[in-house]
């Protein structure tokens, strides 16, 4: 059961260089179980608390996904942050991924602004890296999960977008893209420069750095821009944007009560699953 | 700028998505004194134009060639041409892929805002405001947009229908009157259907879902056994699609599927929030863990805490017993 996935990324690629942008998210670590998961409900934001910051996951995907097809067509990848020092971190990681580059765009304002204050950060970050045939975006941060990012980037820079991409190959018109439907899949025919948004696949996990690689990269530059030198509404941006803003943040009350079903034996258990089971597929 | 615009693919016909999205639709435009135009894009569905035409005020049918099946570019920028003819306050959309694709790019080329994967709407102070679920499923927020027209996609199946019997009036718009670009830079030029069954997972009654603790593909076999025998469907967590045990398509969770059905047993899923915001509208949770501490109980009817691979052979057997 492997699919089209190795049929897809055919072994011989045409060698074309595909310079590709990386934009990734530094997040609250998702893996929080929710008996944990607390919400400052007057800044309407999560609290921090003793959890990690970490990379998004589709944002890994992406990156994933730029590497192999790096390492088929060659090309250069750079990394790509609008958020706090901190994000440095993020962009280490991708570094030790092997990414060439790495880019913050220091975000000195709100915490998260909204998703077109995000794009026109990104967008104006974009432009400035300059030569690039793809820029690759995850299908959604792991924390406020706007899933706009990538759509509202492309239109900022006037470049058509492909959304829920999990593998990409040099050919065709430039890059072939496969991209998952809500039933199954699709291939897209592009010419770049475009904007994808990444989802993930059992192909584009994201590789586990070496420790050598992890090591060089706290050594490699970083490149650090503020908003004012890109050109872009930076007071709008700093004070969260105009499009959109969350006006309540709460827990959502959730109260069952799980019946273990009962017996001396595992054939009684069973027994009273299989009722269970039945009378409500039945009364469906 | 005071209609309320939703926006149909007529190849997907009048599903449950479709359904909620134009009572969604209708209560929205109720809400705000507005009129209700509902668009479809693709060839004519005179099913679908029709029913969506007795609860909407307007039913405008986009079919031009070049809308024969859905591409990227073209569909926006008919989609777009027809929302600044309209100039809506509001635009509504469902949450599968397309919509998804579309939603925020629209927005932006309509001046406005979006918002995705709503859950419920409202109008306050004259702005619209979505609710969703962030934080992988931990939190709710409510976002107000600040842009007009407001455009949202919606967890549309899981809105109420409404009852209409409007006498139709479906314009059909074509020709000269939409330029649908021909030359794009993005071309869909294969399409894949990995659908299990007839049923979209989506509308199915009974689900039985696979995560990593099966250990491997071969236990799926056994749980789309014990899905057959409830007439149900078979899906998985992520980390199961991941681990390439089954298709990308059967994932359910906040990045995959969002489902509803009556009864969901999940077997060997932790239950991690990501997973469960894809099944916040099942009627009843039941789970199969090894672990008494696995979050998934927490949201559990009812359940069992035993080794899936002693379970599921029996379960199997008294299932096919209880069927004669
Ligand atoms: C941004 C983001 C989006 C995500 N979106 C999704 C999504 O859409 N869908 C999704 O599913 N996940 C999603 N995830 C991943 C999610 O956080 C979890 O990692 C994933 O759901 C775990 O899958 P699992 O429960 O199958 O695996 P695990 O967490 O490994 O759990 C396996 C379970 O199996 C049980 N088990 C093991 N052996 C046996 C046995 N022999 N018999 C019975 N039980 C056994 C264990 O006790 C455990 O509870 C997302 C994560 C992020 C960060
Ligand atoms: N501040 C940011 N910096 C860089 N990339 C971002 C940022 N916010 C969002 N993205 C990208 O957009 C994707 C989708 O995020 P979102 O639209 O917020 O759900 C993420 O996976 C990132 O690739």
């Amino acid at each position: 059961m492997r699919w089209h996935y190795k049929h897809f990324i055919s072994s011989k690629t045409r060698k074309a260089i595909v310079n590709i942008i990386v934009c990734l998210k530094q997040i609250l670590d998702p893996e929080v179980p929710a008996r944990d998961f607390r919400v400052d409900h007057d800044r309407r934001e999560a609290v921090r608390g003793s959890a990690n910051l970490v990379t998004n996951i589709f944002c890994e995907n992406a990156l994933e996904t730029a590497l192999q097809l790096k390492e088929r067509s060659g090309g250069r990848i750079t990394a790509l942050i609008f958020g706090p020092e901190e994000a440095e971190d993020s962009l280490r990681k991708a570094l030790a991924m092997k990414a060439d580059e790495a880019v913050l765009v220091v975000n000195d304002g709100v915490a998260h602004p909204d998703p077109l204050a995000v794009a026109q950060a990104l967008a104006a970050a974009v432009r400035r890296i300059g030569a690039y045939d793809l820029v690759l975006v995850g299908r959604e941060s792991g924390d406020w999960g706007m899933g706009q990012t990538g759509g509202l980037l492309a239109e900022e820079l006037g470049l058509p977008c492909v959304s829920f991409v999990d593998a990409i190959e040099a050919g065709g018109s430039g890059l072939l893209l496969k991209r998952q439907t809500d039933n199954g899949w699709e291939r897209v025919d592009a010419k770049p420069p475009m904007v994808a948004t990444i989802t993930n696949n059992e192909f584009n996990v994201p590789r586990i750095p070496k420790t050598r690689d992890i090591m060089m990269s706290s050594r490699q530059p970083i490149a650090k821009w503020t908003l004012d030198e890109l050109g872009v509404d930076a007071a709008a941006i700093r004070a969260g944007g105009g499009y959109s803003r969350v006006v309540e943040l709460a827990i959502p009350e959730k109260e069952v009560t799980c019946e273990f079903v009962s017996g001396d034996t595992l054939e009684q258990k069973v027994d009273q699953l299989a009722q269970r089971i039945m009378e409500i597929a039945r009364a469906l | 700028m005071s209609d309320v615009v939703i926006c149909l693919f007529s190849n997907a016909g009048y599903d449950r998505a479709a359904q909620g999205l134009v009572g969604a639709g209708r209560r929205l435009a109720d809400a705000l004194g507005a009129r209700l135009q509902a668009v479809v894009l693709g060839p004519q569905n005179p099913e679908l134009s029709i029913r969506a035409a007795s609860i909407a005020d307007a039913v405008v049918a986009a079919d031009q060639p070049g809308l024969a099946e859905y591409q990227p570019e073209p569909c926006l920028a008919v989609l777009t041409q027809i929302c600044r003819e309209l100039a809506p306050r509001a635009v509504l959309l469902s949450n599968d892929t397309y919509s998804q694709e579309l939603a925020p790019r629209l927005a932006h080329r309509l001046g406005g805002s979006a918002a995705g994967d709503g859950v419920e709407l409202a109008v306050e102070n004259g702005a619209l405001r979505v609710k969703r679920s962030v934080y992988g499923g931990k939190a709710i927020a409510t976002i107000e947009l600040l842009r007009t027209p407001a455009v949202v996609w919606l967890r549309a199946r899981a809105f109420e229908v409404a009852e209409g019997a409007r006498p139709a009036s479906i314009a059909t718009v074509r020709g000269s009157s939409l330029s649908v670009p021909a030359e794009t830079p993005t071309r869909i030029i294969e399409r894949k259907s990995e659908a299990t069954g007839e049923a979209r997972l989506e509308d199915a009654a009974i689900i039985v879902s696979g995560g990593r603790g099966l250990g491997g593909p071969e236990p799926f076999k056994d749980l789309q056994e014990v899905a057959g025998l409830l007439g149900g469907q078979t899906a998985a967590s992520r980390a199961a699609c991941d681990s390439g045990w089954c298709p990308p398509s059967w994932q359910v969770g906040q990045t995959g599927k969002k489902v509803a059905p009556g009864l969901y047993l999940a077997v060997a899923i932790r239950g991690a929030s990501q997973h469960m915001a894809g099944i916040s509208d099942a009627k009843n949770i039941a789970a199969i863990n090894i672990d008494a501490d696995a979050p998934i109980f927490k949201h559990c009817r009812f359940g069992i805490v035993e080794d899936y691979k002693k379970v599921v052979p029996l379960l199997k057997e008294r299932l096919a017993a209880m069927q004669k």
